[in-house]
């Protein structure tokens, strides 16, 4: 399977400030790839490359097998894109500006744009400044899914939706990629890309800090244990095992966090000390990306520190 | 007294965001009155020759009608502030509409007045901020022009009485302004609602100037009530309460609005647009057009009218006497000579090609609006690329100055086609003179566009080399300006005097130099980021 987008050392400065710098990102054909980040990290900045509105200063980067930069005509066919910050024309009507943007894509699909529309409760006689904000992006919405086009660029498509709203966006892109198109996704909301997204990728300070399936990241990092024991070890022995973290020892209650790798580990030492009861949850996807978050501002605060 | 809260916090944010704005208006319009009176007095070697001159001038429809009527033409002082007084008092109730909308109307609708208005902040307070602001400047502008034209030595009592007529000029229009942003729902639409009424005063009085029997004309105008103040004559500065009366009416009718109203509405609700997009919305010219046709419109009516009534004006101007200093002066301003109308007709249509160089340079610039405002990140998210964006806007910029100056040419014609034995005649006679400044104003255009393409962040300078132009190509000969200096004006070269002779080779070399620049914009535009906020 070829990829859709292939981003290899990106690196954008506008003036003194370092936006991108050195951003690596594989979005497969026909997956849905979450794309995560602080505010500031630099999505807008890489899907504003992506759509050849800012040229890159270093680095490559593959679109649908074209030049983002120089072949923006024949690749705009075949994309679509809602902005993270939609604004419409006041004087247009919300239907008006569908039909346009749609058109100047090179046609929309007119059933789509129908079922779309009562699909998501719109209105499309109102005026573009008449528009709450959640109506604004449902326009926005409309116009890109009603097209039939190879690859989605949504940059938080469904911030100011009504859960209502966003679970009917979710439908959509689950049968969009039924149909095997692509759909890159920028996100701060962990759930939604949690339920959506084969893939992710998390940055922060325009790099890359981590990619993979959430299978693959989830392995990376802890698994929070809570348990209770018949007979349980003194606390200091617990805290001794491999890969334990924050252990606490209340009564017979154990409570600790370990790393994943070292979760069966944990599980064969604790056995003879008799489990009564046990839960062990896996990392959400929020505790990954603060984890990443942290990580990441310890990295910026150890080389504030060299520097000083 | 409640709903005022904050409006000292506001005043002062004010005074922090018009920090250059005010001061670069206030020092240019300063310079304006004070150079104006003393270089008008330099060209009259003795005060003789000026009260000759204001003599003719006072005698003459033409003058009255575009500058107003002198009050005392035995008064040598007079002269001097001919020019600035009606033209230079417009200018003032620009920079009054520009600060009130700012502050009132523009906040609203990018939704900052909601931000401010959720703090301890009076539902009065923006307005009265805005209000005070404005008037403030007009009141403080008005002051330093009177004392520059005393500097320049003109009459210290006179110089105070322009004052006091320039204030009532720029007040009237804060009232106006204050009353216009609470009718409208965009800035844009008060901007069009003030602009409109500025052009009716300026026509209202110069109709009620010129016309027996229609004098009454000019008391209704608040441009009128400042040739009423009489300056360097009676100088009655009792006539100057009136416009202060009705500022202050007009800002009460402004509160009265803001009582009645929610906020982001206008007085006049939004009607509900076509469910689905006309099939001819389909291409980057045809947005380009749905966003601006309205303006376009407006202006055409605007220049029309003033077609009409210049060329009404221009009919009677050869049958009074024709004195050889209004033709003087009128020469000097029209840069060559012909019949005292068609001079006086020539004259009209270079401040005509200036005013459609305006229009041109805010149509070309409405591409940097639209990227500001995010929109153009959306059309070239689609298969549109930048050449045809720029070309739908270019060919409004372009072809919507050229229809501007054919109308206001066909204006002339109608408006004074008994002078000339029919339109077809009169047709004939003005049109080529109307249509000769295109290419001058297509090279204004064409830079502004190439400003855009280069340099977004500063498209204002698109504005100061038309400020240039005007300053170097119009007033320059005026001034005695050395000839480069004048020539550097692209509106200095092919000009046309009615019924003159059209010079072929100035027009195509400013045609190509339009071109080139267009193209040039092109290839700027392509190699730029977009500019995101």
């Amino acid at each position: 399977m070829s990829a859709a987008i292939e981003i290899r050392d990106l690196h954008k400065s506008f003036g003194s400030s370092v936006a991108l710098d050195g951003l690596d990102l594989e979005v497969g054909t026909g997956e849905v790839h979450g794309f995560l980040g602080p505010n500031g990290a630099g999505k807008s900045t890489t899907l504003r490359i992506l759509l050849g509105l800012l040229r890159a200063d270093s680095g490559s980067v593959i679109l649908l097998g074209g030049n983002p930069w120089t072949d923006v005509e024949s690749l705009h066919r075949r994309l679509a894109y809602v902005p993270g910050d939609v604004t419409l024309w006041p004087t247009l009507s919300g239907g008006e500006v569908i039909d346009l943007l749609g058109r100047l894509r090179g046609g929309l699909n007119a059933t789509k744009r129908t079922a779309l529309v009562e699909r998501f409760e719109l209105d499309p006689t109102k005026k573009g400044r008449t528009y709450s904000k959640g109506n604004r992006q449902k326009v926005a919405l409309v116009a890109a899914l009603s097209s039939d086009v190879d690859l989605l660029v949504l940059d938080e498509p469904t911030s100011g939706l009504d859960p209502l709203m966003e679970a009917i966006f979710r439908e959509e892109i689950h049968a969009i990629r039924a149909e095997g198109r692509t759909v890159l996704l920028s996100s701060h909301i962990l759930s939604e890309v949690e339920a959506l997204c084969d893939r992710l990728s998390i940055i922060r300070a325009g790099r890359n800090v981590e990619t993979g399936t959430l299978a693959d990241l989830r392995h990376l990092t802890r698994t929070a244990i809570d348990a209770v024991l018949a007979d349980p070890p003194v606390l200091q022995e617990i805290s001794a095992f491999p890969g334990v973290t924050a252990a606490r020892l209340e009564g017979d209650r154990l409570t600790c966090s370990v790393e994943t790798t070292h979760l069966g580990d944990l599980l064969a030492r604790l056995g003879p000390h008799g489990i009564r009861s046990l839960t062990s949850q896996p990392p959400s996807l929020e505790e990954l990306f603060m984890d990443q978050y942290r990580r990441g501002s310890a990295l910026t605060d150890q080389a504030a520190e060299a520097r000083a | 007294m409640s709903g005022y809260a904050a409006t000292g916090t506001l005043v002062r944010l004010a005074l922090r965001r018009d920090r250059m704005l005010v001061p670069v208006w206030v020092l240019a319009l300063v310079a304006l009155a004070g150079g104006s009176a003393s270089s008008t007095i330099a060209l009259y070697p003795d005060p003789a020759k000026a009260v000759e001159a204001a003599r003719a001038a006072a005698l003459s429809p033409a003058i009255v009608g575009m500058y107003g009527p002198i009050a005392d033409p035995n008064n040598p002082d007079s002269i001097g502030a001919l020019k600035t007084l009606v033209l230079g008092g417009i200018f003032l109730a620009v920079l009054a509409c520009i600060l009130v909308r700012r502050h009132t109307r523009s906040e609203e609708e990018a939704g900052l007045t909601e931000l401010v208005g959720a703090g301890v902040v009076g539902r009065r307070a923006p307005l009265t901020a805005a209000v005070l602001v404005a008037s403030v400047t007009v009141v403080v502008t008005s002051l330093l022009a009177g004392l520059s034209m005393a500097g320049a030595g003109l009459g210290l009592t006179g110089s105070l009485a322009f004052a006091a007529a320039w204030a009532g000029i720029g007040l009237a229009f804060v009232g106006v302004t204050a009353a216009a942003a609470q009718l409208t729902e965009t800035a844009r639409g008060c901007t069009g609602f003030v602009i409109g009424t500025l052009g009716v005063t300026y026509l209202v009085r110069a109709v009620g100037d010129t016309s027996a029997g229609l004098g009454w004309l000019t008391w209704v105008s608040p441009i009128g009530w400042a040739e009423k103040v009489e300056v360097y004559g009676a100088n009655r500065f009792i006539v100057a309460l009136i416009p202060a009366v009705f500022t202050i009416a007009l800002i009460g009718l402004a509160f009265a609005l803001l009582e009645r109203r929610d906020l982001g509405a206008g007085l006049v609700p939004t009607r509900p647009g076509a469910a689905v997009g006309t099939p001819s919305l389909r291409s980057p010219f045809a947005l380009a057009w749905r966003l601006q046709r309205g303006l376009l419109i407006g202006w055409l009516v605007g220049f029309a009218i003033f077609g009409l009534v210049l060329g009404g004006i221009a009919g009677s101007v050869t049958s009074f006497v024709d004195s050889p200093q209004v033709a003087d002066m009128l020469t000097r301003l029209g840069g060559s000579a012909g019949s005292l109308g068609d001079v006086f007709l020539s004259t009209e249509l270079r401040f005509m090609a200036i005013g459609a160089a305006a229009y041109g340079i805010s149509a070309a610039l409405r591409l940097k609006s639209e990227e500001t405002d995010l929109h153009t990140e959306q059309v070239l998210a689609t298969s549109v690329s930048r050449r045809a964006l720029l070309a739908g806007h270019a060919v409004i910029a372009l072809g919507g100055s050229a229809l501007l100056l054919l109308v206001v040419g066909a204006g002339l014609a109608l408006g004074g086609a008994s002078q000339f034995n029919g339109f077809r005649k009169a047709l004939g006679h003005l049109l080529p003179a109307a249509l000769a400044p295109i290419p001058a104003v297509w090279v204004c255009v064409g830079l502004a566009l190439v400003v855009y393409g280069a340099l977004p962040k500063v498209v204002v300078v698109a504005w100061a080399l038309l400020a240039a132009f005007l300053v170097v190509g119009e007033l320059g000969p005026l001034f005695g300006f050395p000839r480069g200096l004048v020539d550097l004006s692209p509106f200095s070269h092919g000009t046309v005097v009615p019924g003159g002779s059209v010079p072929g080779g100035p027009l195509v070399a400013l045609a190509l130099v339009a071109a080139a620049l267009v193209l040039a914009a092109g290839v700027t535009f392509r190699r730029r980021d977009l500019v995101s906020s």
